[in-house]
């Protein structure tokens, strides 16, 4: 789950990691009532926006009097910004967070991630702040510092150290940046993090250390031990779609295409919407609706896929072994009762108890195609949207 | 032969009075599984069928020589669920539960490293030696016993496509082992390659892999060195949007990073047999096997 960068901030501010003294406003009046308040130019106007690049959409801009600020505001709320990351749709901006500018020295990067390989969490750190960390990796390899930390011993000196000294710190900024570091470890652990990330972090003229920047994801199976992260989620940054299936415990991901399908199983739908792509049309959506699927689940399922406009025709793919057909069909034949359902249906079930769902579905009377199996299923409902 | 788990492996069920638990331990047992065992705190003394429970997983081993545990806990509670198990030397933990939080697995995975302990998922069907015994969730009917074929796979419902398929070409699997979609998970793809090459009866593997991370990479290297077995290899995930988490906690292509397609470059320079159309993973193994 991502949050937004004034509740990052929040986060950081509580774990005394140096931030730009800031507040966030959500109308030109509140806009104007925070610029008062910093009090402190330059200062900077940001969206609030869950994508990067917000700068090169123009969600970024600095103003020099209390007026130039509360006008950058008036024309970045309620626009639709466009970055490299958030899609050619955008998205509507609602806040801006208002901060007072700093006297920078220079810029670094420093982030906590998972790493899958290790089980670690790894520190990485680059002198190279405020760009893209992808292409600092792929560009000059040697310029990114990285310290494994490993969980159960948690984190040392040594690992702050080696960061510390890694970026070449003046050595003014090293007792903040030691102070700094655990800090931020600490909220990544205290708050089951997927994500740390500070670009720029900003090495001041005076020797300070301040994050400039904040984004932190955390992990969505430990959220049930962090409810107060709960109340950051803004479901206007989600996919409308996504979030209705989230609520049924569909594993629903909207996508451009067609063909709408439903299957049993994360793998087994990737490998659907593969085929379905492979025989020539595109998949409308990602959806599992799990192991342990019941009829009512298959039917709301049926719901969301149908209420994308852009689907011409339906496959499911149900291969039983914890969800049985004879449930799959029962589903089926409920949600054509209660949905108006005006696209073709490709079925195809195997596993257990296939002969009890397929003559649920054969007695249904329902208009549905039958496919002998995943080939055939593909090739019928590709034939079907050409 | 097979790999991990024979007709000799008798397994305690932790979880077993929970619903999922009690459903698939009933059904291990009709496949002819020795479910010696269950574990549920609070209810040491009961029966599940004739299934004796106990408290502690120490207990369940002490009493009744279990040597695999299979793991149906809830996520919150796993973790704790797999240390017990390996601190009770249970050499075989098969842990089922999805949505185990990915700082709980880091930890899991450190306290392992060390122990006679091998753990496989969590978030996974399981594993089945077909006619001998089945620790899992998949459905035993799909497969046919006395190999010659191993299959490995991150994946559960693909994995049992992948094994209908071969089971309907006539091709029987010695061992079907599913090591999960999390990041971090236990046994992995080189641990079962290398189980599988070193296996007798295995002629050839199946190997299905999905999108995210590296762990399809590192095998394929582990294959050109190391493999001398043919391999079929195949990726789910080609038309993933990066960026978005496809039901697996694993299953994400973040940057440039864990393609699809990067990984069939990986397997074929490896000189797997990398099939790109599911629907026909069946007739091609029937052609390499």
């Amino acid at each position: 789950m991502k949050i937004h960068e004034y509740q990052s901030k929040e986060l950081f501010a509580a774990y005394d990691i140096p931030i730009p003294r800031g507040v966030v406003a959500a109308t030109p009046e509140e806009a104007r009532e925070a610029a008062e308040t910093i009090g402190q130019f330059p200062m900077a106007v940001k969206a609030q926006i869950h994508a990067g690049g917000r700068g090169k959409g123009g969600g970024v801009k600095l103003a020099k009097t209390i007026d130039e600020a509360v006008s950058h505001a008036e024309s970045i709320l309620g626009m639709t910004l466009v970055t490299p990351q958030t899609g050619p749709e955008g998205r509507r901006v609602k806040r801006v967070l208002i901060e007072a500018g700093l006297a920078i020295a220079s810029e670094l990067y420093l982030s906590l991630t998972v790493d899958r390989e290790t089980a670690c969490i790894l520190i990485m750190a680059s002198a190279s702040g405020g760009m893209d960390i992808e292409e600092v990796a792929e560009k000059t390899p040697e310029k990114i510092i990285k310290v494994r930390v490993n969980p159960l011993a948690g984190i040392s000196g040594y690992h702050c150290r080696a960061v510390a000294y890694g970026l070449g710190l003046p050595p003014a900024a090293i007792k903040p940046f030691l102070k700094l570091l655990p800090a931020l470890y600490k909220l990544f652990v205290d708050y089951d993090c997927s994500m740390v990330e500070i670009n720029p972090l900003v090495l001041t003229e005076d020797d300070g250390i301040v994050a400039l920047d904040a984004k932190v994801s955390f992990d969505s199976n430990a959220l049930f031990r962090h409810k107060d992260i709960l109340d950051y989620r803004d479901f206007d940054e989600e996919d409308p779609l996504d979030v209705e299936a989230s609520k049924y415990n569909l594993n629903y991901i909207n996508m451009d295409g067609t063909v709408g399908n439903m299957v049993n199983g994360a793998g087994l739908a990737m490998a659907v919407m593969d085929t379905i792509k492979l025989a020539g049309a595109e998949p409308a959506n990602f959806l599992d609706v799990g192991g342990g699927a019941t009829a009512e689940m298959i039917e709301n399922g049926f719901r969301i896929i149908l209420s994308d406009k852009k689907v011409k025709a339906l496959l499911i793919n149900i291969f039983g072994g914890i969800l049985r057909c004879d449930i799959l069909a029962q589903g089926v034949v409920a949600a054509a009762k209660n949905t108006r359902i005006d696209v073709p249906i490709v079925v195809r079930m195997e596993g257990t108890n296939v002969e009890e769902g397929r003559r649920i579905l054969a007695e249904s009377g329902l208009n549905l195609f039958t496919a002998v199996d995943l080939k055939d299923a593909g090739e019928q409902v590709a034939g079907l949207v050409a | 032969m097979s790999i991990f788990v024979d007709k000799d492996t008798r397994v305690v069920v932790q979880g077993i009075t929970g619903k999922e638990g009690q459903f698939h331990a009933r059904q291990c047992l009709d496949y002819g599984t020795a479910v010696v065992a269950g574990v549920t705190p609070g209810k040491g003394g009961q029966k599940m069928d004739d299934v004796p429970v106990f408290n502690t997983v120490r207990d369940a081993a002490l009493e009744t020589g279990a040597n695999c545990s299979l793991i149906f806990v809830p996520p919150a509670f796993a973790a704790d669920a797999i240390m017990e198990a390996a601190d009770a030397d249970i050499p075989i933990i098969v842990a089922i539960t999805e949505g185990i939080p990915v700082l709980d697995m880091m930890k899991v995975k450190h306290y392992l490293a060390g122990k006679n302990a091998r753990l496989i998922g969590p978030n996974c069907p399981g594993i089945i030696t077909p006619g001998q015994t089945k620790v899992g969730i998949m459905p035993g009917v799909i497969h046919k016993p006395g190999g010659p074929i191993g299959v490995v796979s991150r994946s559960g419902t693909l994995t049992y496509e992948v094994v209908f398929q071969l089971t309907r070409q006539g091709i029987g699997q010695t061992t079907c082992i599913g090591i999960g979609g999390d990041p971090v998970n236990g046994t992995d793809f080189i641990d079962c390659l290398a189980a599988f090459q070193e296996d007798d009866e295995t002629e050839g593997i199946v190997m299905v892999g999905e999108i995210g991370g590296t762990a399809e990479e590192e095998a394929a290297r582990f294959i050109r060195e190391s493999v001398t077995k043919p391999v079929v290899g195949f990726i789910a995930g080609m038309t993933a949007p990066p960026g978005r988490r496809m039901g697996h906690a694993g299953a994400i292509i973040s940057g440039n990073a864990g393609t699809a397609q990067g990984k069939i470059k990986s397997l074929k320079e490896s000189g797997v047999h990398v099939c790109e159309e599911l629907g026909v993973i069946g007739e091609l193994c029937a052609r390499v096997f």
